[in-house]
């Protein structure tokens, strides 16, 4: 950083609410150095990530992480090889450290095996909704002390990927019930899996109905559309939410491919390439989960769903909640406090004339 | 050996790169000897990978070299790009990153970002290696076998927080008339409104604008709070007591929208004073007592950085001994003023540099003087023109350099986490909460607050309990007055009726009487009468008779 640049930008004063003055500014100053600033602080920190992938076994769910993030995160569970499948669903949680480029990213996912394997499927969502609300707990309890750490630990889930099975027709009455209930607390983005079986053709009708589904429960699934915060974030977002959910395919193989190695399931008839976007969705996945909106996710998470947690938990304890050394002493609520429709706090009053503008 | 930090017998030094010390070519004592000699002798540290290569000779250390984190990519040495090419079996690409330790730790080690202590050197990318990692949770390092993307992560958050904008906030403390608001316009190059203060004021006041300025695409919104009337009474005792109020009050309003149940910290507008430039008077000797004492009661609340205000009345040389003075005095009386972070690799250098002139002398001015063949701004006096922006001349382009263009980051978070979490701790504190009880059992904030609802409600019953009889007391002192009152009327009536009868009979008697007399005169008047008629019938008859015989005689 060249401390005496001296670039002559033109510097327009800005209207802004009437009670501060815009200022016109008459040379460099250097504040845009904040920038820099801030990057290097975030770099020096390191990032974390918190995902969940729910779905019945088989789905590929494990193949799909580790193809996001090109590494070994799971190792390859292969059904009846001395590992039954468990009677109650359990939740596995792995930590890893990445770092590309000087970017630290502290990644941590949970897998649900177990879910919805079960003959009586009734209430499968109750453990996965305790673990997300003890993770908002555990940071609510961080928050209220009064010798707080400078950093507080974030093991909030920030972003839950839900497979859904491709039977083409429509979505199950497990994935409505669990959908709506899982999108209150936590962000959601359904993708179709395995989505090599079926054709194109095929996956656009399954994925309309999905919407229309979704549409009809009144799931909100991210990038909820009541939390676009300007025409910017609209458009791009309606973008995104036309092709959700993401018919997508894992692997982990490497296959030769005109002359190219990539990732890709070899069968008979072909090779579905995971990254071409002709073959399946999963760069869209990518891009959206990594590289766009990852940062949004966390945002989110923090602003919407933690605080619409500690408004509950507040507004039922009429108290702040206990103190530190969590122990499940208290008769902490056993899923998401019943509130029909918890308001959303909005992060920027926007009006809502234009929400049903272009869905 | 201070700053060095022992793990598992394996010291952990910053990075930099000591040159011609591959640990290849060295033999391995002498690899030792020199690490320590360079860490005696200066500030220079051997790389982090050049540790672990040393560790993989004693065959102790991880697999891999350590990857040198953090820092922008214009900004690293030659040497750890060397590295990359020796490290064997390393691709382009490949990330590894040394193991963090203790996930939910006070330390947040996570891969090298220094705990903020501000004393302590803290190590980046530090690898603790055959020490015990303190840990939950498992923590894996991956490797990467192509690009993920998120690498783009500090961008997302840079582009998330200029949507939001910037929010900066600064307090000028300063006698009246010592050029704090030129030097906010020379500094933001602008000219904020405002009005010189006048001398007359009769305590110190807090005034505070907020401005906003834009540049590029980098919205600031910035607040400039002036202490107006500072220095100017005859009594100055309670000089710094408005300024402390007011940043006590910014920080009670933060938390109490902390406190709420429904809040929006995501949009609200932080008050909280980021950075306080302290306008030290240019006598040439030393600090003023109003000066130590003010800074002594603000340091634990702000960051104080103290500057010189009007340096162009100050010779050189005399500048010099001033300026240790002042630092001297700060240090012996134990003034905490902001130090400027040394820990973050970018910008140490710079940093230490820029410590060593502080305090700061500048010269403000917005008057442009023609120099050579630009405009510049200086003060133009008849023996010379003061330019602003001059290094030789003044501090002014250093103090701009800290406080914006290198540390502005920096000074918000300080005053977040360290000066807004002790006012949060001990105004908790105050408030009677607690985080264990003295039997070392989880405190629950419930019960405190049951305990002190009913305390409270236990106080309010009693001081209505308290009222009410005070209140039964009084009316009856009240009856017992109004009874005594009615009692003295009756008697009173009673009196007066008592005279009245007296009287009335009084009169009787007397009209009585007076009838009698009346009576008596009547009789008298009648037997007055009666005599007189009858003596005068008498003598009429008498005179008949003797006009008869008159009449009589004359026949």
């Amino acid at each position: 950083m060249d401390p005496l640049r001296r670039s002559p930008s033109p510097c327009s004063s800005r209207p802004s609410s009437p009670k501060t003055p815009p200022c016109e500014m008459l040379g460099y100053v250097g504040i845009e150095a904040v920038l820099d600033q801030l990057k290097i602080k975030a770099m020096k920190m390191g990032f974390e990530f918190n995902i969940m992938v729910v779905g019945q076994s088989g789905l590929g769910k494990s193949t799909m992480v580790n193809t996001l993030f090109k590494s070994k995160v799971w190792k390859r569970t292969l059904p009846g090889l001395g590992m039954s499948t468990p009677q109650t669903l359990q939740l596995k949680s792995v930590t890893h450290v990445i770092e590309e480029k000087g970017v630290k990213l502290k990644l941590t996912v949970t897998d649900t095996p177990g879910f919805g394997d079960q003959i009586n499927n009734d209430k499968c969502w109750d453990p996965i909704l305790g673990y997300i609300n003890e993770q908002y707990e555990r940071y609510l309890q961080e928050e209220i002390l009064i010798t707080r750490q400078r950093h507080i630990p974030d093991t909030r889930v920030h972003c839950c990927v839900y497979f859904v099975p491709p039977t083409g027709h429509c979505l199950r009455p497990l994935d409505i019930e669990f959908l709506q209930r899982l999108c209150r607390t936590v962000n959601v983005v359904p993708v179709i899996a395995r989505a090599d079986s079926l054709t194109l053709e095929e996956r656009e009708a399954f994925r309309r109905r999905i919407q229309q589904n979704l549409r009809t429960h009144c799931i909100e699934v991210y990038p909820q559309k009541s939390l676009d915060e300007d025409i910017n974030d609209r458009i791009l977002n309606s973008k995104i939410r036309d092709r959700i959910p993401f018919a997508v395919v894992g692997a982990d193989q490497e296959h030769l491919v005109n002359g190219k190695c990539v990732l890709g399931r070899k069968t008979k008839w072909g090779i579905v390439e995971v990254e071409n976007m002709a073959h399946c969705e999963f760069a869209l996945l990518r891009d959206l989960l990594i590289r766009s909106h990852l940062q949004d996710l966390k945002d989110i998470t923090h602003n919407v769903h933690y605080e619409n947690y500690r408004v509950c938990r507040l507004n039922e304890s009429h108290v702040l909640p206990r103190g530190p050394g969590w122990v499940n002493l208290a008769p902490t609520p056993p899923g998401p406090p019943a509130t029909p429709r918890p308001s959303k706090a909005c992060r920027r009053a926007h009006d809502n004339s234009e929400n049903d503008e272009d869905y | 050996m201070e700053g060095w930090d022992f793990r598992g017998g394996f010291p952990i030094v910053r990075s930099g790169t000591p040159p011609g010390t591959h640990p290849a070519d060295l033999a391995l004592p002498r690899m030792w000897t020199k690490a320590l000699d360079t860490h005696t002798q200066s500030f220079h540290k051997a790389p982090l990978s050049w540790w672990v290569e040393v560790l993989k000779c004693l065959e102790v250390g991880r697999p891999g070299a350590a990857n040198r984190g953090g820092g922008d990519a214009r900004k690293r040495k030659v040497g750890a790009g060397e590295w990359r090419t020796r490290c064997p079996g390393q691709e382009k690409d490949r990330g590894c990153a040394p193991s963090p330790n203790s996930s939910a730790g006070q330390r947040q080690r996570l891969v090298g970002c220094s705990s903020a202590r501000d004393s302590e050197p803290d190590f980046e990318g530090a690898v603790s290696v055959g020490a015990p990692h303190p840990r939950n949770e498992e923590l894996r390092n991956l490797s990467l076998s192509g690009h993920v993307g998120f690498d783009s992560l500090p961008d997302q958050l840079v582009n998330k927080s200029t949507s939001q904008g910037f929010c900066f906030n600064i307090l000028c403390v300063g006698e009246t008339g010592i050029g704090k608001s030129t030097l906010m316009d020379t500094l933001f190059n602008t000219k904020f409104e405002s009005d010189p203060a006048t001398h007359n004021e009769p305590g110190v006041r807090l005034k505070a604008r907020s401005y906003e300025l834009q540049e590029s695409n980098v919205r600031l919104k910035l607040t400039i709070v002036d202490t107006v009337g500072f220095g100017d009474q005859i009594n100055k005792d309670d000089s710094y007591k408005p300024i402390v109020e007011y940043i006590d009050a910014q920080f009670e309003a933060y938390l109490q929208e902390e406190l709420k149940i429904k809040r929006s910290l995501f949009n609200y507008h932080d008050t909280r004073i980021h950075a306080c430039l302290y306008f030290i008077a240019p006598t040439g000797h030393s600090l003023k007592s109003l000066d130590l004492v003010t800074m002594k009661k603000l340091d634990s609340k702000v960051n104080i950085i103290p500057i010189i205000a009007k340096a162009d009345t100050i010779a050189k040389n005399e500048l010099h001994k001033f300026k240790s003075k002042i630092m001297s005095e700060l240090v012996s009386n134990g003034v905490q003023i902001y130090q400027f972070p040394t820990d973050e690799e970018t910008v140490a250098e710079i940093n230490a540099t820029m410590s060593v002139h502080l305090p700061f002398a500048v010269v403000g001015s917005t008057e442009e003087v023609k120099i050579g063949n630009k405009m510049a701004k200086a003060r133009q006096y008849p023996w010379g023109v003061v330019q602003v922006e001059n290094e030789n001349h003044c501090d002014f382009v250093k103090l701009r350099e800290m406080l914006i263009r290198v540390n502005m980051e920096d000074l918000r978070e300080q005053t977040h986490t360290r000066h807004y979490e002790l006012y949060r701790r001990c105004k908790l504190e105050e408030m009677g909460f607690k985080d264990t009880d003295p039997d070392s059992k989880p405190f629950s904030l419930q019960e405190t607050y049951e305990a002190k609802r009913n305390e409270f409600l236990g106080e309010l019953q009693k001081k209505e309990e308290e009222m009410r009889q005070m209140f039964v007391m009084r009316v009856k002192e009240k009856e017992a007055e109004l009874k005594e009152a009615e009692k003295e009327l009756h008697e009173k009536f009673d009196l007066l009726k008592r005279t009245h009868q007296e009287e009335k009979k009084k009169v009787e008697d007397k009209k009585k009487e007076l009838e009698e007399e009346v009576n008596n005169f009547q009789k008298k008047k009648a037997a007055a009468q009666l005599l007189q008629s009858q003596a005068q019938q008498s003598g009429a008859q008498q005179t008949k008779k003797d006009k008869d015989k008159k009449n009589a005689s004359f026949t």
